[in-house]
């Protein structure tokens, strides 16, 4: 008797389960027939006729390709150029905003990082003895560059920021003048720039490779933190992350650069805003780094000036930052002079 | 004080390019400049609108916004100008704006752009009103002499009107009541006096 009445609640129970489910199906999927009615009357009726006035304006919107006028010249055609509003805010907004904000950052932590770690100083005394670091036409590249990348810059920067920073100090008639001279300036010193980075680029090619040396150097922090001497070639990793920086960043600000220094060519104004944005932007990123580039090169580490300057560095100095190549020169020294005595 | 605005009625601007014209006359702009063009939509098919557009004088100019040496101001009449003495002709205004009304004479090569130029609304530039200097960098002053821009004086059709904005608005919408022949202001006239 109990044995068959739990049988029959069993059962009930999965009846109520079973029921319970098929209420639920035929609760969502009932309000939903009528679309399977509608579907299968209006294809192609009123419903895909637009509004002949609202697919005029959409035209506008989307930039008109289609559109006519007699006025000839670039994009005459078109009436509202969608891109133009982003170009201003990204460029007025988070471009500028952001860009000095990178700017000032690196410039604090320079800052910073000297007041506490102070000069990278030699370790060991000077031997007295010089080997040859850079040829007077590698200095000579360097230096052209280096000139080149600070003049565009200087004139870069007050294109975006003298309205803010230059105008209340010098007045809107002054301001205009130096202006003028640096829109030319940057116009026709970037070309000139693009061919020395791409002649430092391809000189510098083959020594800028990664190695797993430099995986070393990065894990040591280059010295830079510590007192740890990470093994160094001609390039340490650094120097390579500089490079390959510029063989990126460097290029594509090159590239872009062209494109809004030479309007004949009748580019679209789309190419010119979004090309102008990359160009702020690796700016910005190029600019923070040469900051980095020139306090380890100047007063961030001792004796590494001069190798661009004089071209021959100490040898104490090449054997505590670059002892790979110091090396590599005396082994190939060696050689030589064996082969002169033995002629 | 007014709000000048210009407005284009694309339900009655026919193409006929007479305000591009007069434009050109009577500022005596360069050859290759155009401060005023029209642009027709769907041209030649049924529904084909034309619109005639120039500088719109922003209220939140984008030019004024980018032009990295302050040159532009907005006059007490709404009206959005520039100083051409200042100008560097970077371009950055042609970058900015949607309409794309700033234009550029060609100075040298390679296309490289000499100062800005653009439509005044008739109002010439910082110059004193009507005087030489203003004539050969702007264009005539229409507004000092208390005439409104020449392109909407000698529409055809009326298509672009030009003003204080209020007023320019009150014409528009009197004409949008009344389209299709009869007023769409149902038993108004029955109902109203006036």
């Amino acid at each position: 008797m109990s044995a068959t009445s739990t049988m029959n609640l069993a059962q009930r129970k999965k009846i109520m389960r079973r029921s319970f489910i098929v209420m639920l199906l035929a609760i969502i999927l009932l309000p939903l027939s009528g679309y399977w009615l509608i579907g299968n009357q209006v294809t192609d009726n009123e419903a895909t006729v637009t509004n002949p006035r609202a697919d005029t304006w959409r035209q506008v919107r989307q930039g008109s390709p289609d559109a006519y006028t007699a006025v000839q010249g670039r994009e005459t055609n078109v009436l509202i150029q969608n891109m133009a509003q982003n170009w201003r805010q990204l460029r007025n907004g988070p471009l500028a905003t952001y860009g000095s904000w990178l700017i000032f950052s690196v410039l604090a932590a320079l800052t910073l990082f000297y007041l506490t770690r102070g000069q990278v100083k030699l370790t060991h005394p000077r031997t007295g003895k010089t080997v040859e670091r850079w040829t007077l036409n590698e200095r000579r590249l360097h230096w052209l560059t280096a000139t080149l990348f600070i003049i565009l810059a200087i004139t870069g920067l007050s294109l975006l920021y003298g309205r803010y920073v230059l105008i209340p100090i010098m007045g809107h008639v002054a301001f205009a003048a130096y202006a003028d001279v640096a829109k030319w300036a940057h116009n026709i010193l970037g070309p000139v720039f693009s061919v020395a980075l791409l002649v430092l680029l391809i000189k510098w090619f083959k020594e800028n490779l990664f190695s797993r040396i430099d995986l070393e150097w990065f894990k040591g922090f280059g010295g830079i933190i510590g007192d740890q001497h990470p093994p160094a070639g001609k390039f340490n990793g650094g120097e390579k992350l500089w490079y390959w920086t510029l063989a990126t960043a460097g290029v594509a600000i090159c590239a872009t650069g062209f494109v809004l220094d030479f309007p004949n060519f009748d580019q679209s104004r789309f190419v010119i805003q979004i090309s102008h944005l990359i160009h702020l932007s690796t700016a910005f990123l190029l600019i923070a780094f040469a900051f980095g580039h020139i306090y380890i090169g100047t007063i961030g580490t001792e004796g590494a000036l001069e190798g661009m300057t004089t071209g021959h560095v100490d040898t104490a100095w090449a054997e505590q930052h670059h002892n790979l190549w110091l090396e590599e020169l005396q082994a190939q020294q060696q050689a030589d002079s064996e082969k002169q005595t033995s002629q | 004080m007014a709000r000048m605005k210009f407005l284009c009625d694309a339900e009655r601007c026919i193409e006929c390019n007479a305000c591009v014209t007069a434009c050109k006359n009577e500022h005596e702009v360069p050859w290759g400049i155009n401060r005023r063009r029209v642009v027709t939509i769907d041209d030649g098919i049924p529904g084909e609108k034309s619109i005639s557009v120039a500088c719109m004088h922003c209220t939140d100019a984008p030019c004024q916004a980018v032009c990295p040496v302050d040159c532009f101001y907005t006059t007490d009449d709404g009206v959005v100008l520039h100083d051409k003495d200042i100008c560097i002709g970077c371009g950055y205004c042609f970058y900015a704006c949607p309409f794309g009304a700033p234009q550029y004479p060609q100075e040298g090569a390679f296309g490289a752009r000499g100062k800005m130029d653009k439509c005044t609304f008739c109002a010439g530039g910082p110059e004193s009103d009507n005087s030489q200097a203003e004539l050969d960098k702007y264009g005539r002053n229409r507004l000092a002499e208390g005439k409104l821009p020449l392109c909407a004086e000698m529409c055809s059709t009326k298509a672009l009107l030009a003003g204080d904005g209020d007023i320019v608005a009150d014409l528009f919408r009197n004409r949008v009541v009344r389209r299709g022949g009869r007023p769409d202001t149902w038993g108004w006239n029955t109902a109203y006096k006036d």
